[in-house]
């Protein structure tokens, strides 16, 4: 990485970021959708959730009683590490001008930082609900960190940098890669830490209102208006996102790559659509694994974190020893 | 076959190899164990051939992958069949209670990869071949398989836990030595075909007797 900006990769992070913004309610009324017709229903459109959301943002700002600026601020922390996680994280480009920043710690710990936020506010309503939301969701948290470090971490050995951009760059150049045994390892890790970080089933349901199994759920149960649409909205953002970082991460054809001056801004439009591509096919590909799984009790999912970071740990042990 | 493919499948068995022994502490489920170690067997013949195309197939290599079939054979097909007619006999379709959680179990099936890492460490060293930087893998399959003789209730669960452990000393003994001879495999081989017909009569009569295969009753017997 010579870390100096070029155009393509300015105008890259521009348009990933925007692609991400305007597309993540798209994906989540894809995943819905998918959902729908898996269970013979006729769905609502893949319009939906931008239609909630523009419902949601018309109503008047209501915060609870006696809750105080966390409350207020968290959408605003959550919706702001989303995005500029969506600068970071290579999307379309390899070249963002953020990339010193690109650092695999430097996500986790910006995603970590809007969950966090969440939560905080979800203590600070002083409910039953919230309270819990708030200790279920740390308890995930608090499993799901260290695997994600380590699956990116054995994918970055090989590579000899924690930089995102270097290790999809590596990946593309030496495609066979893929299928080592660390890279396997490490994909399973990380789609079970995926799924329980964005509170999809099997570990959280994301349609649910039951109050004994809801975890992200329970968080937002105070929020309303605008503030209910934006944390909607962030948490359509981290589901693209991570879905993103795994598709590159692991399938990197069709991104932008390091390429100079008019090329690199002609291959974006392909890139954009590439990773629309991916992350539509990955979610479909969820959403369609949903229908066919109940959720785990709450006791159990330590047990699924557990063994997903045994792999991601096996993943860093193999690409240390079998190199 | 070239060097860098050569490297890659290797490490590709070794890597199912391993997974499955890591997936068998994780399911419950006796019949998805069963499963998993059938899954092992083929890896295990797979890392076999994989070294016996390596070595040229008109000289060795013929007989490792001659092995290769009859492990196929034996650990992929017989003995998961007899293990799954033991379950469906049994009327025990799940390891209920293992004396360590699974959560934990899982743990210490990390902390079992990094010890053998740390211990072969100087038999790498003597050779550091790609084969030869396989072995911690067969030897943490050979700790797992330990692990989970010491920790499940069942009768066979720890059946699996045996045969784990003798996989992975299989593993070990081809990563070596590049080949063990046909006849010691094929007495290795009858061994424990032998054991496992043992262990299912007894614990059929076990299950005849008690009602149960739950080993940690046994001691509880008296005249």
């Amino acid at each position: 990485m010579s870390g100096s900006t070029t155009l393509a990769g300015t105008v890259g992070a521009a348009a990933q970021v925007v692609l991400v913004a305007a597309g993540s309610p798209l994906l989540v009324g894809v995943m819905r959708q998918v959902r729908a017709r898996l269970e013979g229903r006729a769905g609502a459109g893949v319009l939906q959730p931008w239609r909630d959301l523009r419902k949601l943002l018309r109503k008047e700002a209501i915060t609870p009683h006696g809750t105080g600026p966390v409350f207020r601020a968290a959408p605003l922390v959550l919706a702001a590490t989303a995005l500029v996680a969506a600068g970071v994280v290579p999307i379309a480009t390899t070249e963002s001008p953020l990339d010193g920043a690109a650092d695999l710690f430097a996500v986790t710990a910006l995603l970590a930082l809007g969950t966090v936020a969440l939560a905080l506010a979800a203590l600070d309503t002083a409910t039953a609900f919230g309270g819990m939301g708030a200790s279920r969701e740390m308890t995930v948290l608090a499993l799901v960190e260290p695997t994600i470090l380590m699956s990116v971490f054995a994918l970055s050995v090989p590579v000899g940098s924690t930089n995102l951009g270097a290790i999809v760059n590596s990946t593309l150049h030496e495609p066979q890669r893929v299928v080592s045994p660390v890279s396997l390892l490490a994909a399973v890790a990380l789609a079970v830490v995926v799924i329980a970080e964005t509170g999809r089933i099997p570990v959280d349901n994301p349609a649910t209102h039951l109050e004994l199994t809801m975890i992200h759920e329970a968080m937002v149960l105070e929020y309303a208006g605008p503030d209910l649409a934006l944390v909607e909205w962030a948490s359509a953002m981290r589901l693209t996102v991570l879905l993103g970082l795994v598709a590159n991460l692991f399938a990197p054809w069709g991104i932008a790559g390091a390429d100079s001056g008019w090329v690199a801004l002609a291959a974006l439009p392909l890139a954009l659509a590439a990773f629309a591509a991916k992350v539509t096919l990955l979610g479909g590909a969820l959403a369609a694994g949903e229908v066919f799984m109940a959720k785990l009790r709450m006791f159990r999912v330590p047990e699924l974190l557990a063994g997903s970071f045994v792999l991601a740990l096996l993943a860093v042990a193999a690409s240390f020893f079998l190199a | 076959m070239s060097d860098v493919t050569y490297v890659r499948l290797l490490d590709l068995a070794c890597g199912v190899f391993l997974l499955a022994a890591v997936l068998v502490l994780w399911r419950r489920d006796l019949a998805a164990i069963v499963r998993l170690f059938a899954l092992q067997g083929a890896a295990l013949a797979a890392l076999v051939t994989v070294l016996g195309v390596h070595e040229g197939l008109d000289g060795d290599g013929a007989e490792l992958v001659a092995l290769a079939v009859g492990i196929a054979v034996l650990r992929a097909v017989v003995l998961p069949r007899l293990l799954r007619r033991a379950v469906a006999d049994g009327g025990e379709a799940r390891e209920t209670e293992p004396l360590v959680n699974v959560a934990a179990s899982l743990v210490v099936a990390a902390g079992l990869a990094l010890l053998s890492y740390a211990v072969t460490r100087p038999v790498v060293a003597l050779e550091p071949s790609p084969a030869v930087h396989a072995v911690p893998v067969a030897l943490t399959v050979v700790l797992i398989g330990f692990f989970v003789l010491v920790s499940r209730r069942r009768a066979l669960s720890q059946v699996v836990g045996f045969l784990l452990v003798d996989n992975g000393i299989t593993a070990v003994a081809f990563l070596t030595t590049s080949g063990v001879p046909l006849i010691v495999e094929l007495g290795v081989s009858l061994d424990v075909l032998l054991a496992v017909l043992v262990l299912q009569v007894l614990t059929a009569r076990m299950r005849a007797a008690f009602g149960g295969t739950d080993l940690d009753d046994l001691r509880e017997l008296r005249d």
